[in-house]
């Protein structure tokens, strides 16, 4: 029996005769791509490190190696359950234990660039995301919920972390929104543009951080720093993202592609 | 853009430094020099006091010990050197010495400012040459030396019209530094900028003057250190490492060691990235120098910041190799040692405390004086001096 199974003999095809494409939702992890910023009493988030071992020279005439350090939460990343307080008792809460199966997921796509443009502490809620259901129709259940807002395209400008004297200011939902994607819609998971799945301003929410704390507390996960999400339509994107097996891990570093007809 | 331009095509000036031999007398002399202090040897028997350093009293064979004494001279003769087989003094020819009347009795051969003459009356000041050995020099009494003076200035670092990087200027000490040395002259300050950028930064008044050009730089960083190098215009004079990142914690108890580990790599390691992509830079030019701001703290270790102050003796530790290594070059390596700036890093800490503009000050000071070691604020002077006279006690001093 040498023969691929005809589902996966046509994720092959359709994979080499271009009729589905690979779109890159990652950042490149670079030292200089910014990683969040908490007030300063709180420990920090360290950002992408990297030192030459050999570049074939006197410490390795035929290689070329790094060591490289970062946060876990640096870069394109995912966030387990374990990360927040609310999943700390989920079970397969680490990334270390998330069950293979999830790290493959259609996608929605929910664009809110053009509010983002215009208010950069727009908040997405519940009354936003009727509104767009009735006009696109419903969000399917098991999907990642990607928040198109084109923040990636502020990346490497001052107005990415868009970090002011009351701290940053980016989109993100409240937690109306987050109850329904999660309890209503049964989401895999929400997928943004932005540093954290929380807008810049959640942490003064009367439910403060309503992403992290909702979302985790399900056992749903977190994607961030995510890009070209403007490339994917709002519907039939396939995600797999798949973050490394550190073990006990709170989230994970990761490349993040998505496959479209 | 204050640089110079030159001929591309010209071969680079070689630079020489004095001949480096001293006996051990003299590098004793060198050693207070560097600190600015006028020293001279005195004998404990008879009291006669000799220049030049000796290892016994040259009258009667009694044990000598250095002291400070007063500056005062008169020049008695001069004299203008213009044919030197020494590599580095036939680039500077015509060199004018004289012969001085020191206040405290002996008769020394000094090198003169410009305009004086037989007869004049002189403050001496011990100086490093470029090679870091001590010699005497002669200014006009009562009058500040010129700091156009040809001879004078291969003593001392100038700041009027050079290059000048910061490496933090987000900081209160860097800002004030970017501040003084803007009124000092500078010709064109490379201000680092640690990431995350704010807002503000793009607003900020003093980063927006017209001699000032921020850059992001972040001492952990390989990349964008070498990359800071890479935007500067034209020629690097000078360096001053105003980065540091303090925090307290004990040695058994309360150190964070994910901030500690960060504050040493900030401290040590970023110290020495630095210093490996500008020193090579640095090395072409004349009258250049590296400057690196220490805590107190470096010279004993201290219960209440015991992460930091290892740190500092560790920066204390690099920068003696360090100037060691530059000593053929003639790029001097000052340590600036100060007591608790008056910023938000010492909140928990009571007064004396040092102004982030007098320190930002003092630095420009000592660079100017030909300064290696400068001890800015009653904390540090008091700490230099305890520790200087007893080490051992001040250790235990500094963690009973």
């Amino acid at each position: 029996m040498t023969a691929m199974d005809p589902i996966l003999a046509g994720l092959v095809a359709g994979i080499a005769s271009q009729r589905l494409r690979a779109v890159d939702l990652t950042n490149t992890l670079s030292p200089d791509f910014p990683v969040i910023v908490l007030p300063s009493e709180f420990g920090q988030c360290e950002p992408f490190r990297m030192e030459t071992v050999s570049r074939y020279d006197g410490n390795g005439p035929a290689w070329y190696w790094n060591n490289i350090s970062m946060n876990e939460h640096t870069g394109t990343h995912f966030d387990a359950p374990a990360h927040w307080i609310t999943g700390r008792d989920v079970p397969n809460g680490t990334v270390d234990e998330v069950r293979p199966e999830d790290f493959i997921h259609p996608a929605v796509v929910i664009d809110i660039s053009r509010e983002a443009a215009a208010d950069e502490d727009f908040i997405l809620t519940r009354a936003f995301l009727d509104d767009w259901e009735a006009r696109n129709g419903p969000i399917p259940p098991r999907h990642w919920i990607l928040l198109r807002s084109d923040w990636s395209k502020r990346v490497g400008t001052v107005s990415y972390l868009n970090l002011r004297e009351d701290g940053a200011h980016s989109p993100g939902p409240d937690a109306t929104a987050m109850r329904f994607l999660v309890h209503d819609r049964d989401c895999v998971g929400l997928g943004v543009e932005t540093v954290g799945t929380d807008a810049g301003q959640a942490a003064h929410f009367d439910e403060p951080l309503p992403a992290h704390s909702i979302l985790h507390g399900n056992g749903r996960f977190g994607l961030q720093c995510l890009t070209n999400l403007d490339q994917l339509p709002a519907f039939g994107a396939l995600v797999v993202a798949m973050p490394l097996k550190i073990k006990g891990g709170s989230g994970s570093p990761l490349r993040v592609i998505a496959l479209v007809a | 853009m204050s640089h110079e331009k030159r001929d591309p095509l010209a071969r680079l000036k070689e630079r020489h430094v004095p001949p480096g031999m001293r006996s051990r007398a003299m590098q004793a002399m060198a050693a207070r020099a560097a600190m600015g202090r006028f020293v001279l040897q005195g004998c404990v028997d008879c009291g006669a006091v000799t220049y030049p350093p000796r290892d016994v009293c040259p009258r009667c064979w009694g044990e000598l010990r250095w002291a400070d004494h007063g500056r005062g001279a008169q020049v008695l003769s001069v004299t203008t050197i213009r044919v030197s087989t020494d590599l580095y003094f036939r680039g500077q020819l015509p060199w004018r010495m004289g012969t001085v009347a020191l206040d405290a009795g002996p008769v020394a051969l000094a090198h003169l400012h410009a305009g004086l003459t037989a007869g004049d009356q002189a403050e001496m000041r011990l100086m490093l040459d470029r090679g870091g050995n001590a010699a005497l020099f002669a200014l006009p009494a009562g009058k500040e030396p010129d700091m156009s003076d040809r001879q004078w200035r291969e003593f001392v670092v100038p700041v009027k019209g050079r290059t000048i990087l910061v490496s933090d200027a987000r900081g209160a000490i860097g800002r004030a530094l970017v501040q003084a040395l803007l009124a000092a002259g500078a010709g064109h300050i490379v201000a680092g900028l640690a990431p995350p950028a704010r807002i503000a930064d793009l607003s900020d008044s003093l980063l927006g003057m017209e001699r000032v050009q921020s850059v992001p730089l972040d001492l952990t960083d390989p990349v964008m250190v070498a990359e800071c190098m890479s935007k500067i215009p034209g020629p690097l004079d000078i360096v001053i490492n105003t980065a540091r990142l303090v925090r307290g914690g004990g040695v058994s108890a309360d150190g964070n060691l994910v901030e500690q580990r960060r504050m040493l790599d900030v401290a040590v390691l970023g110290l020495m990235r630095l210093v490996q992509a500008s020193a090579p830079l640095l090395q072409g030019r004349p009258s250049a120098a590296f400057v690196d701001i220490l805590s107190a703290q470096a010279l004993a270790g201290d219960a209440a910041f015991a992460g930091y102050a290892a740190g500092e003796a560790a920066r204390h530790a690099l920068l003696q190799s360090f100037r060691h290594e530059m000593r053929a070059t003639g790029v001097r390596v000052l340590s600036v040692f100060t007591g608790p700036s008056d910023d938000e890093d010492h909140q928990s800490v009571p007064p004396p405390k040092v102004a982030p503009a007098r320190l930002a000050r003092e630095i420009i000071t000592a660079l100017e004086t030909g300064r290696e070691v400068s001890c800015v604020g009653d904390v540090a002077v008091d700490a230099m001096d305890r520790w200087l006279a007893d080490p051992a006690l001040y250790t235990r001093e500094r963690n009973l």
